[in-house]
């Protein structure tokens, strides 16, 4: 009864570093591939794989024991995952392994995607943002992971590839579970492709948290608008929240509430009371049960706004 | 348990060795190189003690694998400024009294480095959220935010 | 800005370069965890998963198997240890206690708790190889709150321990309280009858950790001699000799602690955890041993401070306070010595209150133990009083600051031991927060408020020794023996500059291994700049006189004729009679060779300090978040040596307390298990949690130092505490008496959410 590993008869904390279960790093081998054949090549090569893009979850994870693996496979060299850009129907497609920096730096992303740049610009600090990829966050499957609920509102579709070919899945369908994602042993996320946004929308998403930076997510939401051509009434909308379930989660209810009302303060407490209405938090060291509904709320009415007022903007 | 070999360009000279894929750079930097100026405070990514530029970018050296640096170049404290000529950074840090116990020092002269290299002119706010991935415990950051804003001030006429 | 009272100085007041600070600007500065021997192996030390248990057997076998692995040591390898009491400078130990914290005998008493080692060729296999020994242990159940743990029917951690009493009496039945101590005076009753008003609350804190940024860390060597060298991370390389000399039962001749840089202690790096360890993982190897906590270690396993429970009545009569009756309660965590002691003897400090009874509570909990943190039971005390003092102001009318003055200690009142206080500067502290340009600007702006709140800290005395010895180049070398936390040895140097008439930069200060010079107690209780400034001091002196005997040789004069003035020693007969220092030393060789003047002092003539800060808060109402809009801390620092690292010091106080009021705590679950053993999540404030800490320096110079020196370092973290729940309690309408006021506190009491 020494392996510490083994004594948890405790609630596993919702996300991010659980720095109480503590096992030595065990050796592994490092490849780097340097196309995704040969990485696919890896995976089936019958040892337990782990997949490393910027390794800000994964290398801290191995350290503390909280995963294992005879083979950690280095996308970095695979030029496909690395790049981004906007394709000529104005998708942008972002490789898995793109440096999060990178990808806010760039004032063409920015400009067309802000929703996007809302949730990569505070993963971390700067120095987690110069590895940090959205491939890692969202396959690390943290229900506080600050680009899912993004992503999510953004209507974001993943690029699946395994050695047997590709398939496409929307981004809220990667999620199983707190740090469980629902790719096959033999697969890797290729691409996150965000497509156009519709006309006379907006998108925002901001999160809670006790600091103003590195912290994770006590709650988060994330939400886009589209408005009608006056601009008067609300023609659809999209809400997530993170951190307040075990995966990220869409507020349906709230989000159909909210098609055809006059956008404005009201109809947003409204779509805010029905948000929490999904949350099933946990109370853990980072808030309460009733802290994190509450703030499912406010955080999806202050994103509504912010939606609303980029809807206006891009009018 | 096998070690790889790993060649990468560090602090300007071409350095090659040995390490097994589950050390960090920092590992690497400290106990194979005796590169000792980058600090360890966490080891998981959230102090800003190991703070180095790989290729040309602020990373924390323990979120990263030596074995991943086989042809990057890398920065570290030791290849900013030298007890001869200090960086305008290193200089102001003294002036303004920036430092006391002095363990953080390293890694936020270099993450103050990668801001002034990109944005020469940050102003107060800006600072703060840069280097808010490093942390003290000692000054309450009041005299090191102001000696990066000297710095960039400092630095100006030497940029012209 | 500053106030100052003090004569002019040539050196003492000015901002040099600090003499280490090159060195470690630019990376080169040894600390602990720098050390590489030749040979050099690496230990790592396995700790217990429960918060209490009993360690029923420990099998290394299958660790000593793993390739790599050359020793493995647990309790077994220590020599029995005595029950003594060890003092430590802040606070006395058990040294039977003080073995067990390193590694468990028969029980754990918090997760984290040591219970075996092993030292290999890399730290990899260390780990791995620790995490092969057996341990069998029998799961006891935990007690970790303070009340309880007081709770007659609490599991306890030590079967025989029974409270002591002031007196030697108690109850005789066991007990998780270790100690009960009771200060009084006057007539409480009486005062309470004839008040105009009583207010009587309860308080409570966690326990937070100092959060140095530098983790423990030891290196051994078991020489061949038999004598053992320790190279690491203190703050009293003297008390890391005596506390290993006493669990390894070696004389403290055969030890040599080499102090390294130390990156930041706070009061947490005065106790040993790795040192012995170490020790015995090298006489076991025959190899130098490295050991480096990992942060979760830190956290788990080294001295945060205590979580308190207080409870305060409190009176006014007109603008008087009258009465205070207070009970406080602080978990010392595994083994006793809490410093409730400290916090029920300064808690009233900045006041002059007649009538008075404090009972304080040393109570044991299955946490780690608690050591030292900056002014050691101080914050949680003024928590209590600063927030009570504010109530009854805010009742009554009055500006709080105005009570405070009414109020104030001054020379001559007795503090609650009955010491009496020489020259002070509290009231000056409370003027200079009401004339301060924060404190005249108004505070605009919904959910936003302002709060105040005075603090005080005495300054230890303690032991300090030094040498300084003339070079022939004019420079002296100044020998020390106190660990150089934030800017000592340039506080020292300065020091011996000015009682020698020489520039800052003659000065060369060098901090010694305990082979080198005579004791000196820790770096603490805000003692160096202050102790080890006396013993500058004397040191100078008996310079300069040595200086005038050498220039009477070379002048060919009467020393009665000469004195020593402006870094020289200049005839009062005849002013072309003169000669430099620098001249004298040069020439030390033919007047009777090398010149060497030492101090060493038992300092008495400390120092009190006190504070007053002023802070502005803004408050979202929806998440409860709590931002820091302004903070104005004033302080009374007899003389600034340095005022740049005065400022700092109070800078960084400041820091540590907004941490504590506002995110900072130790999150258990029922099982003991801390939850948040990272930076991550022991939120402690970035750069972007705070704004620019205006800083007011008072120089009221302490009587007791040559130069008025007081100690700065620890009173600043003392008053924030309350001066932020102040503030919030104005920005919200609603008190909390509860530590952290976290978001989630400041949501569930404004909104009614539980
Ligand atoms: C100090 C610190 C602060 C942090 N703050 C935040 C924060 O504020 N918000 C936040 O959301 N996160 C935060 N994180 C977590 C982490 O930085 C992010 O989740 C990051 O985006 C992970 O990306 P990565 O490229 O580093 O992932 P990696 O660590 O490389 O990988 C993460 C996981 O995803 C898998 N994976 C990676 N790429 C792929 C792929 N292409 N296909 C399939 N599986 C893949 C890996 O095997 C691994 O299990 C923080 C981490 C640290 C250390
Ligand atoms: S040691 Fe790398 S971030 Fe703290
Ligand atoms: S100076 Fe000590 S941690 Fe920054």
């Amino acid at each position: 009864m020494i392996d510490r590993a083994r004594v948890t008869a405790q609630p596993v904390a919702l996300l991010g570093p659980n720095p109480t279960l503590r096992m030595p790093v065990e050796a592994f081998d490092y490849v780097a591939p340097r196309s995704l054949a040969e990485a696919y090549a890896h995976l089936g090569n019958g040892r337990t794989s782990l997949l490393l893009a910027g390794g800000t979850d994964v290398i801290v994870q191995l350290r503390e024991g909280r995963k294992r693996c005879d083979q950690l496979i280095d996308l970095k060299h695979i030029p496909e995952l690395m790049r981004f850009g906007f394709a000529p129907d104005g998708t942008l497609e972002v490789g898995a392994a793109a440096p999060l920096a990178a990808l806010y730096e760039d004032a063409e992303v920015l400009r067309r995607v802000p929703a996007l740049v809302d949730a990569a610009s505070i993963i971390g600090g700067t120095a987690i943002q110069s590895r940090a990829s959205l491939g890692g966050n969202l396959c690390n499957a943290s229900p506080a992971a600050d680009s899912s609920a993004a992503l999510m509102v953004l209507g974001a579709r993943l690029l699946i590839g395994s050695a047997s070919g590709t398939r496409e899945l929307p981004v809220e369908e990667l999620f199983a579970g707190p740090g469980v994602n629902t790719l096959q042993p033999s697969e890797l996320l290729v691409q996150v492709r965000i497509p156009p946004q519709p006309p006379r929308s907006g998108a925002f998403y901001l999160r809670f948290i006790p600091r103003n930076e590195m912290d994770i997510a006590v709650a988060s939401a994330g939400a886009r608008l589209e408005l009608n051509a006056t601009g008067d009434r609300i023609e659809g909308a999209r809400i997530a929240l993170g951190a307040v379930g075990p995966t990220p989660l869409m507020a349906k209810a709230a989000a159909e509430a909210l098609a055809g009302e006059v956008p404005g303060e009201e109809a947003f407490a409204r779509a805010g009371e029905l948000a929490a209405g999904v949350a099933s938090p946990i109370t853990d060291m980072r808030g309460s049960v009733a802290q994190r509904k509450r703030l499912a709320s406010v955080l999806t009415v202050r994103a509504l706004r912010g939606a609303l007022q980029r809807a206006r903007e891009a009018r | 348990m096998a070690r790889t070999y790993v060649q990468a360009t560090i602090n300007g000279v071409a350095t090659d060795f040995l390490c097994e894929p589950r050390q960090s750079l920092l590992e690497v930097l400290r106990d194979e190189l005796g590169l000792t100026g980058t600090k360890e405070g966490c080891n998981n990514g959230n102090c800003g003690a190991c703070s180095v530029l790989l290729n040309g970018r602020l990373v924390n050296a323990c979120c990263v694998l030596g074995v991943e640096i086989d042809g990057a170049e890398v920065t570290t404290i030791e290849g900013i400024g030298n007890p001869d000529r200090l960086h305008p950074l290193q200089q102001a840090f003294l002036e303004e009294a920036a430092l006391q116990c002095g363990v953080c020092t390293p890694g936020f002269i270099v993450s103050a480095k990668a801001l002034l290299d990109k944005e020469p002119h940050p102003d107060e706010q800006r600072v703060r959220y840069w280097l808010a991935g490093n942390l003290c415990r000692c000054t309450g950051y009041d005299k090191i935010v102001r000696a990066v804003l000297k710095a960039a001030d400092d630095m100006e006429p030497a940029r012209q | 800005m500053a106030a100052t009272e003090h004569p002019s100085y040539k050196v003492i007041g000015t901002r040099p370069v600090r003499p280490d600070g090159v060195e470690k600007v630019t990376g080169k500065a040894q600390y602990g965890a720098d050390v590489r021997l030749p040979g050099m192996i690496h230990g790592k030390i396995l700790r217990s998963p429960h918060a209490h248990a009993r360690v029923l057997s420990i099998d290394t076998s299958e660790a000593e198997k793993v390739p790599g692995v050359m020793a493995v040591v647990t309790r077994a390898d220590f020599p029995v240890a005595e029950d003594v009491v060890q003092d430590l400078g802040e606070g006395a130990v058990s040294v039977k206690e003080l073995s067990d914290n390193v590694l468990a005998s028969d029980k754990v008493l918090y997760r984290g708790h040591a219970v075996a080692a092993v030292a290999a060729t890399s730290p990899h296999i260390a780990e791995e190889a620790a995490g092969r020994i057996r341990v069998e242990y029998a799961v006891l159940p935990p007690v970790l709150a303070v009340r309880d743990a007081m709770r007659e029917d609490a599991p306890l951690l030590d079967e025989q321990r029974v409270t002591k009493e002031m007196g030697g009496q108690g109850s005789g039945r066991p007990s998780n309280v270790a100690s009960h101590l009771r200060f009084a005076g006057g007539d409480v009753e009486a005062a309470f009858a004839a008040a105009d008003e009583v207010v009587e609350r309860e308080f409570t804190t966690k326990m937070v950790h100092q959060g140095y940024i530098e983790p423990q860390n030891s290196t051994a060597s078991w020489n061949a001699d038999g004598t053992l060298t320790i190279w690491t991370s203190t703050q009293g390389a003297f008390v890391v000799r005596s506390q290993v000399a006493e669990v390894l039962r070696l004389p403290v001749s055969q030890i040599r602690v080499i102090p390294m840089e130390i990156g930041g202690g706070f009061g947490g790096k005065i106790p040993i955890y790795l040192d012995p360890v170490a020790a015995l993982l090298s006489k076991k190897s025959g190899r130098p041993v490295k050991i480096v906590m990992s942060r979760t270690d830190v956290f788990e396993a080294t001295g945060p401070t205590s979580g308190s429970y207080i409870r305060m009545k409190m009176a006014r009569k007109d603008d008087r306070i009258t009465a205070v009756q207070a009970t406080l309660a602080y978990e010392a965590g595994a083994y006793p010595g809490s410093a409730v002691g400290a916090g029920a003897m300064t808690m009233l400090s900045p006041y002059n209150i007649e009538n008075f009874v404090i009972d304080a509570y040393d109570v044991c909990v299955n946490k780690p133990k608690t050591s030292a943190y900056r002014a050691p039971g101080a914050p949680a005390a003024a928590f209590a009083t600063e927030q009570m003092i504010d109530e009854l102001a805010k009742n009554a009318k009055l500006d709080p600051l105005e009570l405070r003055l009414k109020n104030s200690a001054h020379e001559g009142t007795r503090m609650v031991n009955g010491a009496v206080f020489p020259r002070i500067g509290a009231e000056e502290t409370v003027r200079a927060a009401l004339t301060s340009p924060h404190y005249r600007s108004p505070i605009e702006g919904p959910n936003r408020g302002r709060g105040v709140a005075s603090g005080f800290w005495f300054n230890a005395g303690l032991q300090s020794s030094v040498v300084a010895s003339a070079n022939s180049d004019g420079t002296v070398n100044l020998i020390e023996g106190s660990t150089d936390i934030g800017g000592t040895r340039a506080s020292l140097a300065m020091q011996l500059a000015e009682t020698l008439g020489l520039p800052f930069e003659a000065v060369r200060p060098t901090v010694a291994d305990t082979d080198s010079i005579s004791y000196n107690d820790v770096t603490g209780g805000s003692r160096v700049t202050f102790a080890s400034g006396l013993a500058v001091y004397e040191a100078g002196q008996e310079l300069r006189k040595e200086m005038v005997r050498r220039a009477a040789k070379l002048l060919g004069v009467d020393e009665a004729e000469l004195v020593y003035e402006d870094g020289g020693v200049q005839s009062t007969r005849d002013a072309t009679k003169r000669l430099r220092f620098s001249e004298i030393a040069a020439k030390a060789g033919q007047t009777g060779g090398p010149i060497a003047g030492k101090g060493a002092v038992q300092a008495r003539g400390v120092g009190a300090a006190f504070g007053t800060h002023v802070v502005d808060v803004e408050v979202d109402p929806e998440t409860g978040k709590v931002q820091i809009l302004r903070y104005t801390a004033v302080q009374d620092v007899g003389t600034a040596v340095h005022p740049s690292y005065v400022e700092g010091q109070i800078q960084g106080g400041v820091a540590q307390g907004v941490g504590w009021a506002l995110n900072e705590e130790y999150y258990y679950d029922e099982s003991g298990r801390l939850l948040n053993a990272s930076y991550l999540d022991y939120r402690m404030p970035t750069a972007l949690d705070l704004p620019l800490i205006e800083t007011v320096l008072v120089e009221v110079p302490n009587p007791g130092h040559p130069y008025g020196v007081r100690g700065v370092g620890e009173v600043p973290i003392v008053p924030p505490l309350a001066a932020v729940a102040n503030a919030i309690a104005e920005a919200t309408g609603h008190r909390f008496r509860d530590l952290p006021i976290s978001p989630r506190r400041i949501m569930e009491e404004t909104q009614g959410l539980a």
